[in-house]
């Protein structure tokens, strides 16, 4: 069972689209997969034919687990397979034999989670032995040292809380409270269950920060509609999320800390910029696919690609790597009229643009008051991977882009 | 006390051993005549005779392989190589029979010899004239390996050599001899062979150098100051025998500790006395001993790039920096 999405522990498989003894090339679609947010096409991690399944339709297992193996018809195929989670990649003697197992994205992209934190703590001898000495607890130490070391004086300068912290725990769950006898209990959807999961942990665990800018869209909105003449015969329409997206794409070439994944000692900068757009599945679920490599997408590619995205979303038909690829996240409630809101950050990302609608508003300049179309967007940054003015700077780059828009244009 | 360059205060200990016994001859190229390649013996000839100040042919493995048979016989030879460099002609000589005589024949002979010779780069005397093999030497038992970086251990060292009855390689940096040093009165003052000496006292981390790297230790030590990290340089002083327990003791106070040396880093002697102390003071490291040599090239001919080879102050402060943060 691949992992498909950052957080998926998890999936269903829906249906085998091949059976046994049937051949099989590369990258074919071999089965259905059901994760957190959507069935998707599984491709073949290998060619060959299937010689055996494994895990049944319809059964949840694991990520890791076993699903079936791939291989010619002379090879013997291992006797002891069970539909249970490998620990690791054991691939099997006969190396012609390939395992569904791999816990990594089936197409490129390869992202990285962050790491576990049963990893190994990284302390110098010696501060290990103070620590031994005094009783302290290693893993409760910032290391300061070279890639994150714990050395002498972390250990020294640690002053011990009174108390034993407190673990950190998922939400209580509260049983129905007597009064509300007549309440309506209603279970929820994977889809429902992976936003709760996944929004409490980047609450609980990134400390976030906000910066809200007003931004003059009365450039922007000028250049849209003429875009959108031209682009009239077409058939085709540019939205203002297009441009805030290729807005943002640019100002996070030059902001790449925002374009990164936080990893406890260290900071991942992403090459590539994936920028994720939050759809609302009409009321059902939100999703958060991306929009691959954005750094290389004119515009009009972005306006072309947010569509094909949304349609793809709704028909459950994205592809892996455009659930779990987002390397930066907007979130625009400005259909809504809102005029404004904060975001939770979307892990593994460590910033998330909230955007409010375009509205005509009084602007003083210059002592005049003249009526402008200013829009509100609200940066949420994990503050473990940048700071308030670094997140002033970005979001300042993201203002100017769209205040002289004609540079997104080329 | 008296103030003497590197190079008087050797030509001070041979005038003495001259003076005190006539059982030591000097011979080598250029050592009479010439006054010496290095000007150490400087109207030595004039003043002890042809007898005792030999001029050899050029022929390493000649005239060292004369000096061990002389040591042998019951002399007590100073024999100059040149260069280090020229060292490889004699090397069979001097591993295998300096170094060996004594065990091999069951402790019937032995081979008191002082193999005076001059090593370092940086002088732009390209590849074949550049290279450092104290440390390859300090590998073979049976030889004693001495590096004198100051005047006082030049003629400590020195006095202690003409006392040893072990073949000895006494290793003069090119660089150094116009070093100048506080020489003590006492005609009685030695050096122990084996005994490292702190240079500098310092609490925050360790240096350790032998010959001109003690000088670039020290030079780091004082740009050190300038962050605030208190550095400790300590000298080898004799690679063979190895004073390891000052290294431990002082990396025990300092926690951390960087061996510097010119030889190309690859297998260089400065990598096992590493090697020493991480394994020795492991529970009192706060981060991994640093071991600094030059780069793997044969030397450059053109000294601005020769000098880029060749570990200075900066390559110290940039390793300490990068890994351990000060």
């Amino acid at each position: 069972m691949p992992q498909m999405g950052y957080d998926m522990k998890e999936g269903r498989l829906i249906k085998w689209l091949k059976g046994e003894g049937d051949e099989i090339t590369t990258g074919e679609d071999i089965a259905e997969i059901e994760t957190d947010k959507a069935i998707i096409p599984m491709p073949s991690p290998s060619g060959g034919i299937l010689r055996k399944i494994i895990t049944p339709e319809g059964e949840m297992v694991p990520v890791g687990t076993v699903l079936g193996f791939i291989g010619t018809l002379e090879e013997e195929i291992p006797s002891n397979l069970t539909s249970v989670p490998v620990e690791n990649n054991n691939i099997p003697e006969n190396e012609n034999v390939t395992e569904l197992n791999t816990s990594e994205p089936i197409e490129e992209p390869i992202i990285e989670t962050p790491k576990s934190s049963s990893e190994t703590i990284k302390a110098s001898p010696v501060a290990r032995r103070i620590a031994a000495d005094k009783g302290i607890d290693l893993k409760l130490i910032q290391g300061t040292g070279p890639n994150g070391r714990i050395v002498e004086k972390d250990v020294l300068n640690y002053s011990q809380p009174s108390a034993s912290p407190q673990p950190v725990t998922e939400a209580p769950k509260v049983s129905t409270t007597p009064s509300n006898i007549n309440s309506e209990i209603i279970e929820l959807n994977r889809m429902r269950q992976a936003v709760a999961r996944t929004t409490s942990a980047s609450s609980r665990e990134a400390p976030h920060f906000y910066v809200t800018t007003d931004i003059d869209m009365t450039g922007t909105m000028e250049i849209r509609s003429q875009v959108n003449k031209a682009l009239e015969s077409q058939g085709k329409r540019v939205s203002v999320n297009d441009i805030i997206i290729k807005a943002c794409a640019v100002a996070l070439k030059n902001h790449q800390n925002f374009n990164a994944t936080f990893h406890g000692d260290t900071i991942e900068i992403h090459p590539n910029i994936n920028i994720g757009v939050a759809i609302d599945l009409d009321g059902s679920g939100l999703i958060q696919p991306c929009i691959m490599s954005c750094q290389n997408l004119s515009l009009a590619e972005i306006s072309v690609g947010t569509k094909d995205l949304i349609n793809r979303a709704r028909e459950n038909q994205l592809r892996a790597e455009e659930y779990i690829g987002s390397t930066f996240t907007i979130s625009n409630l400005g259909m809504f009229d809102i005029e404004s809101f904060t975001a939770i950050i979307a892990p593994p990302n460590c910033a998330i643009l909230a955007v409010g609608s375009v509205r005509q508003q009084p602007v003083v300049s210059d002592g005049e008051i003249t009526v402008k179309q200013m829009m509100k967007v609200t940066l949420s940054v994990d503050h473990r991977a940048n700071d308030g003015a670094a997140a002033a700077r970005f979001i300042g780059e993201i203002k100017s882009l769209l205040e002289q828009p004609i540079g997104l244009l080329v | 006390m008296a103030e003497l360059t590197l190079r008087d205060a050797i030509s001070l200990g041979l005038r003495e051993a001259m003076d005190n016994d006539p059982r030591v001859i000097i011979m080598g190229e250029d050592v009479g005549a010439y006054n010496g390649a290095y000007v150490v013996t400087k109207g030595f000839l004039e003043e002890y005779g042809e007898s005792r100040i030999i001029d050899t042919p050029i022929s390493e493995a000649g005239f060292v392989g004369a000096g061990i048979g002389a040591a042998m016989a019951g002399l007590k030879p100073v024999v100059e190589i040149m260069t280090i460099n020229f060292s490889l002609m004699a090397s069979d000589q001097i591993i295998n029979n300096a170094a060996k005589i004594h065990y091999m024949s069951g402790g019937q002979y032995s081979a008191p010899i002082i193999i005076r010779t001059v090593t370092g780069g940086g002088a732009g005397l390209a590849a074949t004239h550049s290279q450092s093999f104290e440390g390859f030497y300090a590998t073979i038992p049976g030889l004693k390996v001495l590096t004198p970086a100051f005047p006082d251990d030049a003629l400590g060292l020195l006095r202690t050599a003409f006392k040893d009855n072990n073949p000895i390689l006494y290793c003069e940096h090119a660089l150094l001899y116009n070093v100048r040093g506080e020489i003590p009165d006492d005609s009685s003052f030695e050096v122990p062979f084996g005994k490292a000496k702190t240079r500098r006292n310092g609490s925050d981390i360790t240096l350790v150098g032998y010959g001109r790297s003690v000088h670039t230790a020290l030079l780091a030590a004082e740009k050190l100051q300038e962050r605030n990290v208190d550095a400790e340089v300590i000298d080898l002083r004799t690679l063979r025998p190895l004073d390891i327990q000052t290294l431990i003791e002082s990396t025990q106070k300092t926690h951390r500790c960087v061996v510097i040396e010119e030889t190309w880093a690859t297998g260089g002697f400065g990598s096992y006395v590493a090697y020493e102390i991480q394994k020795n003071a492991f529970d009192d490291l706060d981060g991994p001993v640093l071991h600094i040599g030059g780069l793997d090239v044969p030397a450059p001919y053109a000294r601005n790039l020769e000098i880029m080879t060749i570990p200075n102050e900066q390559w110290i402060l940039d390793a300490v920096e990068k890994e351990f943060g000060l």
